[in-house]
């Protein structure tokens, strides 16, 4: 055999380091694809998502006339209420009118009324608010912002073009015009919108005032009462199966099902929550308690099994130590296996949690889907009874309707989804470093 | 010298222990004397280890181990329906060959086991007990600064003297030791023969090894295991001396094993 030198490697070594040098090329090529996509998901929401969070105000001075507004003089809140929004919308127009000329533009419309599109079909309730909430003001000129039309505040973010709203019905280019007269003069502004994360759902003629406050409460209500019901059930469920029952078929049978169960699909959950919770257990339609448990249903499985594998994971020779100093099987379990599995069930439960968050097919049949969240609940038990919608279903609902600017508003809805999946995720990472012994 | 007294702490008789469907061990009859220190020896596979966990009923955690035959403590069955094997392994405690302490304070280690029995009332007798077992392991004055220190961060023979601490914490009256020493040092090893002759002067030891020099060293009675079987059972001194059978003898002389 001629000796070769170590300097210099054979033709099979070659050809193997060639070789792995080609796999290594692959996975960094497929985790850069896997980056790029990610990134791209993120950049596109939010650049569609980011124009949500902010709304079109016009700032007005109006006045509030005593003889149309309190006829008996007595300010009485009884009688304020009467006065209906018919009643202050005409105010708003004339408001309108008096800021075009003083702004110097001509006013293209001869009937005031026609200026009223450019204010949100909402205005007139909330200066009416404002005057019920404080009498004192009749008879005043009061500056009031107001939200604008869902195609002013088109026409700042550059969805509403003179193109595009030259097929409109109720929006002509002359009320562009007037808009950019308002715009010159100072008394439009876009400004952060705190409605959108905290209010309510609106009617389909409104996107300027829709809000997911509502749905997100619905979902925080849902959250709940899954880790209520999961998290004892699932532990308690795991630790039965992993140290008390007995290896013989039936615990077969019951964990090949469990496992079987993780992949069931979520919509048939949905019908299994109809028929047991709404049907026989008559529970209200919508309500959150019931979305909340058909997700615990669904999320039982991912619990029993992550706590399964995180009692597995503690060494037994915690376990004989404990038995040996005179531990009963339930001591050892809650005062040396448990607090060592912890950070593996909370990872776990945060997960499926999460998943919970996110789902919207098992919502459908109860009917937690297209319902439209305009009140938001009283009392506690309102947030658990009450009919409402989540958060999911809500983004879809907006998505669905056939204006644009509903559009925008579903990618908003994405951005805080994913804002709410981020901080639990990093929540269960917190938890989990807290909780983390070494053995 | 220890007091060679007559009582028999631990009797076995025909003892027959099946793993599914290996013979394991195979009519084994000893008894185990009180306040003596008892080795167990053999080559590897012998069964000392499965003997040994017969007498805390460790066994009990496997599910497919089947024991049969007369075991008694202080003349009761162990294996009796009545018995509760937690009662039982407060009595007889046992230290393993891999140092296990808990992921808990030094103290709260050795407090555990007096905690759970019901062993102490109030925080100062609870102290006491602490410090009394972590005399008794000969750890008191490494550790009397840092109680509240993880257990896992002392060393290998600390360690495995704070598992001595822990199991001596209950008041056992006979103490089972797995090889306790053969993860250590020579250093450790030492400290822990000289803990294993200490006490063995006031409760019964019984400790399974794999060393011929450490069974001479520290035991009074010692009982050789093959394949199974007890093959033979005496004094210390005369068994590796004079053993009268063929296998021991072959086993001392390291022709087997």
């Amino acid at each position: 055999m001629s000796r070769k030198s170590l300097f210099q490697p054979g033709p099979r070594t070659r050809a193997r380091n060639r070789a792995e040098a080609r796999f290594r090329a692959y996975g960094l090529v497929a985790t850069s694809v896997a980056v790029l996509f990610l990134a791209l998901l993120l950049v596109i929401i939010a650049r569609n998502g980011a124009p949500a969070f902010t709304q079109t105000y016009i700032t007005l001075e109006v006045a509030l006339p005593a003889d149309r507004l309190d006829k008996s003089g007595t300010r009485d809140p009884a009688e304020l209420a009467k006065v209906s929004t018919f009643k202050y919308a005409p105010l708003l127009d004339g408001a309108l009118v008096a800021a075009l000329e003083r702004a110097g533009a001509d006013n293209p419309f001869a009937k005031p009324k026609k200026l009223r599109a450019l204010l949100s079909k909402g205005a007139a309730a909330q200066l009416r608010q404002q005057v019920l909430d404080n009498p004192d003001l009749i008879g005043q000129t009061i500056t009031i912002r107001l939200l604008a039309a869902s195609r002013v505040d088109g026409y700042l973010k550059g969805r509403v073009t003179r193109e595009s709203v030259a097929r409109d019905r109720k929006f002509t280019p002359a009320h562009l015009d007037v808009a950019d007269a308002l715009i010159a003069a100072g008394l439009v502004e876009r400004r952060f919108n705190p409605a959108f994360i905290t209010g309510t759902d609106a009617s389909e003629s409104r996107p300027e005032a829709a809000g997911i406050g509502t749905a997100a409460i619905g979902s925080l209500a849902m959250m709940l009462v899954v880790l209520a019901a999961s998290l004892p059930i699932g532990v308690a469920a795991s630790i039965y199966l992993e140290e008390f029952a007995p290896q013989n078929r039936i615990t077969d049978l019951i964990e090949v099902n469990i496992s079987n169960l993780a992949a069931v699909p979520s919509i048939i959950f949905g019908i299994l929550g109809l028929a047991l919770f709404i049907q026989m257990g008559g529970l209200p339609q919508s309500a959150p308690l019931v979305g909340g448990l058909v997700l615990t249903l669904m999320t039982l499985p991912t619990i029993i099994i992550s706590t399964r594998a995180a009692l597995k994971a503690v060494p037994p020779s915690i376990r004989e130590a404990a038995l040996g100093v005179g531990a009963s099987k339930m001591q050892m379990i809650f005062h040396h296996v448990l607090p060592l599995a912890m950070p593996g069930i909370l990872t776990g439960t945060i997960i499926g949690l999460a998943q919970a968050l996110g789902e919207t097919a098992p919502l459908l049949l109860i009917g937690m889907v297209g319902f439209i969240a305009t009140n938001p609940p009283d009392t506690l038990g309102e947030m658990f009874m009450a009919p409402n919608s989540a958060m999911p279903a809500q983004i879809y609902e907006w998505a669905k309707r056939a204006d644009p600017a509903w559009y925008e508003r579903a990618w908003g809805g994405i951005i805080l989804l994913i804002g709410f999946l981020l901080a639990m995720n990093l929540a269960a990472i917190l938890l989990r470093r807290r909780f983390e012994r070494r053995w | 010298m220890n007091n060679e007294s007559q009582d028999f702490k631990f009797t076995a008789k025909n003892v027959d222990v099946y793993y599914g469907d290996n013979h394991a061990i195979k009519d084994v009859s000893v008894n185990i004397r009180d306040r003596m220190v008892t080795a167990f020896i053999g080559p590897s596979g012998c069964g000392k280890s499965t003997f040994l966990r017969c007498l805390n009923r460790m066994n009990d955690t496997i599910p497919v181990c089947r024991v049969t035959g007369d075991l008694r403590l202080d003349g009761e069955d162990i294996y009796d329906p009545r018995v509760d094997p937690v009662e039982l392994r407060a009595r007889v405690g046992m230290v393993f060959q891999k140092p296990n302490p808990f992921p808990k304070s030094i103290y709260e280690n050795v407090a555990y086991g007096p905690r759970i029995h019901g062993l102490a009332k109030r925080g100062d007798e609870m102290d006491e007990i602490v410090e009394k077992s972590l005399r008794r392991a000969a750890l008191w004055d490494e550790v009397k600064d840092r109680l509240h220190a993880a257990g896992t961060g002392l060393s290998g023979g600390q360690q495995q003297r704070l598992c001595i601490a822990r199991a001596v914490a209950t008041g056992p009256e006979v103490l089972l030791m797995d090889e306790p020493a053969s993860a250590l040092d020579p250093i450790a090893t030492a400290q822990i023969e000289e803990l294993i002759d200490e006490l063995g002067q006031s409760i019964a030891v019984v400790i399974v090894t794999h060393s011929m020099q450490q069974a001479a060293r520290v035991s009074q009675r010692t009982a050789f295991f093959h394949l199974g079987n007890l093959v033979e059972y005496g004094e210390t001194e005369q068994i590796f001396t004079n053993p009268r059978d063929p296998r021991t003898e072959s086993y001392i002389t390291g022709r087997i094993g």
